[in-house]
């Protein structure tokens, strides 16, 4: 078991606490850097996925996780992002400076949507997003002008001047530029102000309020925060998927944006990873495992939907902390071999609330 | 006690002739006092008296239907919600609203809030001026850990925290706050005997060390009358009685609130023919 000792409040601000930290961190970034050479061109394509699925993911868990307004409209986002890019690159625009406009007009219409959940909570505020989804999908079904509607938009590669970041190591090690610096981003929210304003808001809105916290401006900052690091993951994904059209930001990838930060873990910057992977990983681990399964189940429609459907109400009765949750305790198992204890992780019930107002 | 002599100086909170009603329920109605600098002013009152709601009002939570409530010349009916803590007022509540997952340093920082000296964007850089002010903000976070004794809790999940810890916490939050006046909703509610004296002890230290004035909600008549300069009773809304604690228990309109009148007794007796 490590024993942390601490002699400057320095340490406790530190996004590296110890050793360990910087050692495994480092490793994990060496590795990631060294990505192309290590693997297959189909390899590094999935791997970039999962990095652009985790900008999105980082999004939804400060939204969901940190301040604890659930967005079930999150592709509408990524969708705005992949629009935006698409069409400023082909008129165009430098490459980084579509990307900014993109996350830009995702952030603004992230403050639209935001606006709602000044009023509705829980349950509502995810029927109202929802309804917003289904807004979005359809402007851009209908307004074919800018978005090619169902016909379908190609995407330009992402190019600066005369250089242009065709090939799949050049696009990942910008994905991964990116990611890092997001990720990074939010880590330093999360550590300031700003970020305790938003786990303020989500574990009591009436004690946050009379923190001082203005609940307004937070809750629609969020929302902007969110909306664009999905905008960025969406221009990402224009460009790594080549062909925009509506039916990719319908509510299904909603869903599986929901579903990947709750299965990595809600409240940990780790689960939009973990989330992001699984996304990812799933459906090719299904794949594979058709070919061993009884032809009546393997070739069954709709196969992929039961097994996610399953798979989601796994975790929320046997898991809820999600794969991060599973990994802290494994941790703790061997960190602390053998006094590990059943109920170690068990969160006592919360006492009776004060009423609730408005 | 000393401090309340000072009826002539300008009172720090202010409320007059204050009124709320829920539909047909005046559940205050027509209140009015002064809270002057440096004391410890209770309300006291049997179970719908309205002792909470004028807390609401005073932070804000509801809109007085009339009436006004001044806090240091500032017209606080006029202020968001917000902004009441802002100005300088803290507060507890009666059943304890922590923020639950996060640690016990997490909630102090949270109080915090109201003095943050950056932006957004340099909260999101995270510059050499937010490292500054995040490690100023823990220094003075630390004073308050070490005022109640909390450094044993300090990275303990709030989830995971007895009860008389947390009340604590909250106390510790709102001080955080480096208010002008601190509001406690029962303060030893849910509290064992030794925590409720602890509890006393901690107030009469916040006024005499830290010189906050307090206006606090409570039901233990032994701490009320350790620690209160003056009590005011409430039933149904309205005034009963204002003065030093003895004097309010032994006023006949808080004895008959409390047990009842003795023509109430007799009614409530079986009638045996």
């Amino acid at each position: 078991m490590r024993f942390l000792f601490k002699t400057s409040y320095a340490q406790d601000i530190a996004l590296a606490r110890h050793e360990g930290h910087r050692f495994w961190y480092s490793l994990l970034v060496v590795l990631l850097v060294a990505a192309p050479w290590l693997l297959s061109e189909y390899g590094l394509a999935q791997l970039t996925f999962v990095l652009i699925y985790a900008i999105v993911g980082l999004g939804l868990m400060l939204l969901a996780g940190f301040t604890g307004l659930f967005s079930i409209g999150h592709a509408a986002f990524l969708g705005v992002g992949a629009y935006t890019e698409a069409v400023l690159v082909a008129a165009g625009l430098p490459f980084p400076l579509a990307l900014l406009c993109a996350m830009l007009l995702a952030a603004a219409v992230g403050v639209v949507v935001g606006l709602p959940a000044l009023r509705v909570k829980g349950i509502y505020l995810g029927i109202a997003t929802m309804a917003f989804g289904f807004v979005v999908a359809e402007v851009f079904a209908r307004w074919e002008s800018v978005t090619g509607g169902n016909a379908g938009l190609q995407v330009k590669a992402p190019a600066i001047g005369t250089w242009s970041v065709d090939d799949g190591v050049s696009f990942y090690l910008l994905c991964l530029v990116l990611t890092i610096v997001a990720t990074l981003g939010v880590l330093n929210l999360l550590r300031s102000p700003t970020g305790r304003a938003f786990v303020a808001i989500r574990d009591s809105e009436i004690s946050a309020q009379s923190m001082g916290i203005h609940l307004a401006r937070y809750k629609t900052l969020s929302f902007a925060i969110s909306a664009a690091l999905a905008g960025l993951g969406g221009a990402l994904y224009a460009h790594m998927i080549k062909f925009l059209s509506p039916d990719q930001f319908d509510i299904v990838q909603s869903i599986d944006l929901l579903l990947m930060v709750v299965i990595g873990g809600l409240g940990s910057v780790h689960g939009a990873f973990l989330g992001a992977i699984f996304l990812i990983v799933m459906p090719q681990a299904i794949n594979a495992a058709k070919d061993f399964l009884p032809e009546a189940i393997g070739m069954a429609p709709g196969l992929k939907a039961a097994v996610y459907g399953l798979v989601l109400i796994v975790f929320v009765l046997f898991e809820p902390m999600g794969l991060y949750g599973r990994w802290l305790k494994i941790r703790t198992w061997f960190s602390v071999f053998p006094f590990y204890r059943r109920g170690m992780f068990k969160r006592q019930k919360s006492f009776q609330k004060s009423e609730r107002l408005r | 006690m000393s401090a309340a002599a000072g009826t002539t100086a300008a009172p720090l909170l202010s409320v007059r002739e204050i009124s709320v009603h829920f539909g047909g329920v005046r559940a205050v109605d027509g209140v009015s006092f002064d809270v002057q600098p440096g004391e410890v002013f209770t309300l006291i009152g049997p179970n719908g008296a309205g002792k909470t709601t004028v807390f609401n009002l005073i932070s804000r939570i509801y809109a007085p239907t009339s009436g006004r409530i001044e806090f240091g010349g500032v017209e606080l009916t006029r202020c968001a919600p917000h902004e009441v803590a802002g100005l300088g007022v803290a507060r507890t509540f009666q059943n304890i609203e922590l923020f639950e997952h996060a640690s016990v340093l997490q909630n102090l920082l949270i109080g915090r809030h109201t003095h943050r000296r950056t932006g957004f964007f340099g909260d999101l850089f995270f510059t050499p001026a937010a490292r500054a002010a995040a490690l100023q903000e823990r220094e003075e976070v630390e004073q308050v850990i070490d005022f109640l004794e909390l450094a044993h809790y300090r990275d303990s999940l709030i989830a995971g925290l007895p009860y008389g810890v947390r009340k604590v916490v909250e106390l510790a939050r709102a001080l955080c706050m480096k208010p002008k006046l601190l509001l406690l909703d029962e303060p030893s509610s849910g509290l064992n005997v030794e925590e409720t004296e602890g509890m006393a002890w901690w107030i009469h230290d916040i006024r005499r060390e830290l010189g906050i004035t307090v206006l606090m909600v409570e039901h233990d008549m032994g701490l009320v009358s350790k620690v209160s300069d003056r009590v005011l009773a409430m039933n149904q809304g309205q005034v009963l009685a204002l003065g030093d604690p003895a004097t309010v228990q032994a006023h006949p309109g808080v004895v008959e609130a409390y047990l009842g009148g003795s023509q109430d007794l007799s009614s409530l007796r079986r009638e045996r023919a």
